[in-house]
């Protein structure tokens, strides 16, 4: 708790430095990755982030000094033209998009891992730490280089907001976005640009391997969450600025450990609790809601078989053995005991021993399942012209679902029918 | 030439063409970036494996590698169908997360673990021919690298021999494959399989990197080349072993990393492929169109109108 307020108070210059970075790092990345994401091209950020490393090489080579002005520079170089031919392979071959991006990906890092030995079999000096961009190195950040990255982080963010509308129809709908009079080919130049430019100030902080992360995971995990392309973007911003700080923080207690790897692991936290846990996509409500349903179509089945029996017998109340259901329904033994007992338990059965007979709100939910079920048969075949014996399926799913102002409907379209196609009664309500 | 150079050669060979016959399954089934994927996300498979021996028994850490390579797809698949994430985002979210999880836990353990980033990323093949296979009563039987990766090519041949029919109809036809009773998924799984034994088995000689350039690079220059299935797995281990030789002599000619320029020469004659190839490629074509738009323009011209 203590070493948390002490890093939160920002009082040691080196940990403002790392922080501001971080987070400025994080949150401009999953920004521009939102776009990335949204165009469905979210691993172009990992072929530019290798391919920035023959740039860096090239600019060293060029110049000399490791000036990150000119390091932005040659990386940007290189960053662009990588997009550039991948784009140029898919457009004039049959090579698909992925085949294109890890060719170009393995490819450039190949030359730029050939430039770098060279660089250091040449002796130059001033060339240690070069390598130290293709791993990051949050927790060397100094004042210059945070000035250098907070300004394009800046300029970032500055460009995503002035041209958010643009961004977001480019995203969606090139098609309408052209016809609308938005300059297509020019929005498509200046994401490229922007994710060139995210990749070339992230990898700083988390290495080439973890910057396609930095792009993808925030927005990934903000997915989850909304369909707003407003608030995903402003989520994805939150994830990332905190998940760069995070970082700084567990490197800062542990010195040992590495910045960009931890922040990854807390993006991809992050990502996961949204993936499972989400409200509204989560995969663990939405098992659940689907759980809920099913129970509630047995249910209702198990009901109707009641009615059914009873509209034989012309005895609604009469009481029944689980072995007379499974003649109707051939429910598997478990399932069918399990269920009659949730109906017990919500009123909608009485249980006699091994018995069981409908209670009044069964027996009206029963007669209202029926109800429905031969309603639609009746709406398929007037209606849709489908033969009497092709229905019952199509009923058998719809009928959980009709609710009573739809129910009111067909009623009246119907003209209050009292058979269905099999000549069965229509229950009243 | 010396024995150390056709040691490295020879590697590098074994490797290219293993991933050479691999990548054309993996990029006609758009699988490119899943075999990239897998090739970072084995890393934690391997520090584990490492740590669980305590050496760097070859048996171990394909054990290991296997299993989080298997689990990569298997996330990868999950969080594309259950999650409902699209493709690319799945692969992205999942391999960076086991790379993460790789460096770290080589950054906790760095006293034990004989392993950094930079040896990963780009691999020492130059290494092959000192670290030598030696028996317990002293026989020098060779490099060790040169048996695991030739081993490894014997499985991947075998193995493509053998479930030819098989892969060809999963990756071609899966629902005709399916009607036959050959299951999609499974042969997915053997293929993701086998990907990553060969990542495992060509990571200290030849690093992530080059695995990736391996598995695309041939595959994808010999797709220009013909439309022929066989034909294609032919160029691709040819190009696998022209892609060896080339870049170990660029190595040596500029003294500098020889994974790194056997990446290089992959890229060279992907491009060759790209503008050269006599069906495929872009000069040829534009050839092609300018003449038959020449065609045209006279028939148009001799009938008058």
């Amino acid at each position: 708790m203590e070493t948390l307020i002490e890093f939160l108070s920002f009082s040691d210059p080196n940990v403002r430095y790392v922080a501001i970075g971080t987070v400025l790092l994080g949150a401009s990345s999953a920004l521009v990755g939102t776009f990335t994401f949204l165009k469905k091209k979210a691993l172009v950020g990992d072929a530019v982030a290798h391919a920035i490393l023959p740039g860096i090489c090239l600019s060293f080579m060029l110049t000399g000094v490791k000036n990150p002005v000119y390091l932005i520079i040659g990386a940007s170089a290189t960053g662009w033209l990588s997009l550039l031919l991948i784009d140029l392979i898919v457009r004039h071959s049959r090579i698909k998009e992925d085949a294109a991006i890890g060719l170009i990906l393995s490819v450039f890092f190949g030359i730029g891992i050939l430039l770098l030995t060279i660089i250091q079999q040449s002796g130059a000096a001033g060339q240690s730490g070069l390598d130290s961009f293709l791993f990051g190195q949050a927790a060397a950040l100094v004042g210059q280089d945070v000035l250098v990255f907070g300004i394009v982080a800046g300029l970032l963010l500055l460009t995503i907001l002035l041209f958010f509308k643009e961004l977001e129809l480019i995203a969606f709908d090139p098609q309408f976005a052209a016809s609308s009079g938005v300059p297509v080919r020019f929005m498509d130049f200046l994401l490229t640009t922007l994710t060139v430019l995210a990749v070339v100030v992230g990898i700083q902080a988390v290495g080439v391997v973890l910057m396609a992360a930095m792009l993808i995971t925030p927005a990934a995990a903000a997915k989850f969450w909304t369909d707003n392309i407003k608030v995903m973007a402003l989520l994805a911003a939150i994830f990332g600025a905190f998940s760069g700080l995070a970082g700084a923080y567990i490197s800062y207690t542990a010195p040992s450990m590495p910045t960009g790897p931890w922040t990854v692991i807390v993006l991809s936290t992050i990502a996961l609790v949204s993936f499972f846990l989400s409200p509204v996509k989560g995969i663990l409500p939405r098992m659940f809601r689907q759980r809920r349903n099913r129970l509630q179509m047995l249910e209702e089945n198990i009901l109707k078989t009641f009615y059914l029996l009873g509209e034989d017998a012309e005895d609604w109340k009469a009481s029944r053995t689980s072995d007379e259901i499974r003649e109707r329904r051939r429910y598997p033994k478990g399932t069918l005991i399990y269920i009659l007992k949730r109906l017990v338990r919500h009123g909608y059965l009485r249980q006699i021993k091994n018995n069981y007979e409908l209670t009044n709100v069964g027996f009206n939910k029963s007669r209202r399942v029926v109800r429905l079920h031969r309603l639609w048969e009746l709406y398929l075949t007037q209606y849709l012209n489908i033969a009497p014996d092709h229905v019952h399926e199509d009923a058998e799913t719809i009928e959980h679902v009709i609710t009573p102002e739809l129910e009111k409907r067909l009623m009246e379209k119907l003209d209050f029918p009292e058979k269905d196609p099999h000549s069965s009664k229509i229950p009243l309500s | 030439m010396s024995s150390a150079d056709w040691q490295i050669m020879l590697t590098g060979s074994f490797v290219a063409v293993s991933c050479g016959l691999l990548g054309c399954y993996l990029i006609l089934r758009r699988m490119a970036m899943v075999g990239d994927a897998i090739s970072h996300a084995v890393l934690p498979g391997i520090v584990l494996a490492f740590l669980v021996s305590g050496s760097r028994d070859t048996l171990v850490m394909l054990i290991g590698a296997g299993l989080i390579g298997l689990l990569t797809t298997f996330l990868i698949e999950f969080f594309h169908k259950k999650a409902r994430l699209q493709t690319d985002a799945s692969i992205g979210v999942t391999f960076t997360w086991f790379f993460a999880l790789g460096v770290i836990l080589i950054s906790v353990y760095a006293g034990q673990v004989d392993l950094d980033q930079e040896c990963v990323l780009y691999g020492e093949i130059a290494y092959v021919p000192i670290d030598l296979w030696i028996l317990d009563d002293g026989t020098i039987i060779g490099p060790r690298a040169l048996f695991i990766t030739g081993g490894l090519l014997l499985v991947v041949v075998a193995g493509i021999l053998l479930f030819y029919k098989e892969l060809y109809l999963t990756t071609f036809d899966p629902a005709f494959a399916t009607a036959l009773g050959i299951s999609a998924a499974l042969w997915h799984y053997i293929l993701m399989g086998a990907v990553s034994l060969t990542t495992i088995a060509s990571f200290e000689s030849v690093g992530a990197i080059l695995v990736v350039a391996f598995l695309i690079a041939p595959a994808a220059t010999a797709y220009l080349l013909t439309d022929n299935f066989r034909t294609m797995l032919w160029i691709a281990a040819g190009v696998g072993v022209a892609i060896s030789v080339s870049g170990y002599y660029l190595a040596v000619w500029l003294n500098g990393s020889i994974a790194g320029a056997m990446a290089s020469a992959a890229g060279l004659l992907f491009m060759l492929a790209f503008l050269f190839s006599p069906s495929h490629g872009v000069v040829f074509r534009q050839r092609r169109m300018r003449k038959g738009a020449e065609k045209v323009r006279k028939e148009k011209l001799t009938s008058g109108r």
